[in-house]
């Protein structure tokens, strides 16, 4: 099923003025129920403003969004309850924190649904340690925490809503490897566990190749293609061309093929190009 | 919506009215008003009027910009027009009588007077921060208040704020909205309900913003210190201002418009109109 459906969905900003701009671009989508969906493109590409039309932030100039098969813009439709339906977590998620202490903050965004007592505490606590936030973290303030732990709770302050589909822009931008790491697996974990559906903007190939199961390439307000990760990967040619990049390992790979050792051309991650090489090392002999 | 705030907004260009030296600009301007307080009747304040229209069109600035930058003035505009209709007397009859208001001629005079009035100093004020841009602006504030450091003013400190200040304006503009929307994204009502939950729904937006603000500017700072800055002493410019012909003509043009509101002010009963 659809939870996500984009009909000709356009945006401008600054209309009648010098600057006007076409930031998304006559653009349909569907993204089906429990996909992990990577998103990629340039700066500028579109990614945020699309992504801000999910919840209603920003309401499109041309075009529809299904959530659900339902217009959110709708007369129905109340948008806030669009909101804690799909959650969104921005760039750089971490200046969002406001509270004393970390289980406040984590508290605000349930108790906006209207959520009390026993169910918001076990809603606070879950989302915590699904973040790997420690109990004792929970009573200090947000403000004395390291950046990755910051991140983290700002994340968990959105999971604690328990959003049907949940975007996150950019989730692991400015951490170091180990913070990097900490954030995505812990999202892949939760998608796993929850089967929520998953839009993940990021500039690293290496986090969509390893967690996504489909690739979403935004290029100049359009969209360049939507597909599974495997299928966007083998245009490597077409996706360099609009200025991406592919996985560094896949670069290597094309290097290696370029002096006359080919190991094939869908390897992604380092995980399958390791296999690959030691079965071409084992092989050597009987090949040359 | 916080994107429509105009106030000291710069509108780059290459006209005469750019390319006068600021410091002029300033001095120029305050004359600008003072020739309006000057104005004594409707002639030579329309005569103020048609002089700043020239102006604005040397400047090569939309018209628009005139209606936006009074915008946040009307209120302003129209409590004063209030104030005069209602409370000065005159000595005929009045016009209108409304139990103990009554409106006299030149009540309603003066109010209009007052709100043309209003009305020209700001769109002459825009003028100022539309053509200049906020470094050039400091700058000149700087070199014209310089005389004060003999009193231990600080000068240098003073324009440096201000500097500081104006740049970071649009900053702090864009990080509200993101805040904002963030917060929105969390659920967060920022737009319905009373004045008391609107306040309140408003410090999951405010808190943030202190928190970042002041991160700024402990991060300023230390850049600044990295490079040396230490205050106004012996610290050099890379652009100095200079003042050529054009603008000891714009002064020339000045004087003769202050000659010619004084004259028509003069004149004007002489010939009993």
């Amino acid at each position: 099923m659809n939870v996500i459906e984009l009909k000709g969905l356009t945006h401008k900003y600054s209309i009648g003025t010098p600057f006007e701009s076409v930031a998304v671009d006559n653009v349909d989508l569907t993204i089906e129920k429990g996909e992990f969906c990577g998103i990629i493109g340039h700066t500028g590409s579109g990614k945020s403003t699309l992504i801000q039309h999910l919840n209603g932030l920003i309401k499109p100039t041309q075009g529809q969004v299904l959530i659900d098969g339902k217009d959110i813009w709708d007369k129905s439709v109340n948008i806030r309850d669009i909101r804690f339906k799909v959650g969104l977590v921005f760039q750089y998620s971490e200046y969002q924190l406001f509270e004393e202490t970390v289980y406040k903050d984590i508290a605000y965004g349930p108790k906006n649904m209207g959520c009390e007592g026993e169910e918001l505490d076990k809603r606070v606590r879950e989302a915590a340690e699904e973040m790997g936030l420690d109990e004792e973290l929970l009573e200090r303030s947000p403000f004395d925490l390291s950046g990755g732990q910051k991140r983290r709770v700002a994340l968990a302050g959105v999971i604690a809503m328990k959003p049907e589909i949940l975007i996150l822009d950019e989730p692991a931008a400015g951490l170091d490897p180990i913070g990097r790491e900490n954030v995505l697996s812990r999202i892949s974990e939760y998608h796993k566990k929850h089967g929520t559906t998953i839009l993940l903007v990021s500039h690293s190939m290496e986090d969509i190749v390893k967690y996504a199961q489909k690739v979403l390439v935004m290029n100049k307000g359009k969209v360049f293609c939507h597909d599974e990760t495997d299928r966007v990967f083998a245009r490597q040619d077409e996706i360099t061309e609009i200025g991406l990049d592919v996985p560094q390992i896949t670069k290597i790979m094309m290097l290696l093929r370029q002096k006359g050792v080919d190991l094939g051309q869908d390897i992604y991650t380092v995980e399958r190009a390791k296999e690959r090489i030691l079965r071409y090392m084992d092989n050597k002999g009987t090949v040359c | 919506m916080l994107k429509d705030i105009t106030i000291g907004q710069y509108f780059p260009g290459e006209s005469i009215i750019h390319r006068l030296d600021s410091r002029f600009k300033i001095i120029l301007d305050i004359a600008y008003v003072v020739m309006l307080f000057m104005a004594g009747n409707f002639y030579s304040l329309a005569m103020a009027g048609v002089f700043m229209l020239i102006i604005y069109m040397l400047s090569r600035i939309s018209f628009r910009l005139i209606f936006k930058s009074l915008r946040p003035i009307m209120p302003v505009i129209v409590f004063t027009c209030l104030l005069n209709l209602f409370f000065i007397q005159g000595e005929s009859e009045p016009l209108v009588r409304l139990g103990f208001i009554s409106i006299y001629m030149e009540g309603a005079t003066t109010s209009v007077f007052m709100a043309v009035r209003i009305i020209f100093l700001i769109i002459g004020m825009s003028v100022l921060t539309y053509t200049t841009s906020p470094i050039e602006l400091t700058d000149a504030i700087e070199r014209l208040l310089s005389p004060l450091k003999v009193l231990r003013f600080p000068v240098h400190e003073l324009a440096m704020m201000m500097t500081i200040a104006l740049r970071f304006i649009p900053t702090l503009i864009e990080e509200t909205d993101k805040i904002m929307s963030a917060q929105k994204a969390r659920g967060a009502n920022l737009d319905t309900g009373g004045l008391v939950k609107k306040a309140k729904a408003l410090i999951p937006v405010l808190i943030p913003l202190f928190v970042s603000a002041f991160k700024r500017a402990s991060e300023l700072a230390l850049a600044m210190e990295c490079r040396c800055y230490k205050g106004g002493d012996g610290r050099t410019r890379m652009k100095q201002l200079k003042w050529g012909m054009r603008d000891i003509v714009a002064v020339f043009v000045m004087g003769v418009m202050i000659a010619v509101i004084v004259l028509l002010n003069i004149s004007i009963p002489i010939f009993g109109l």
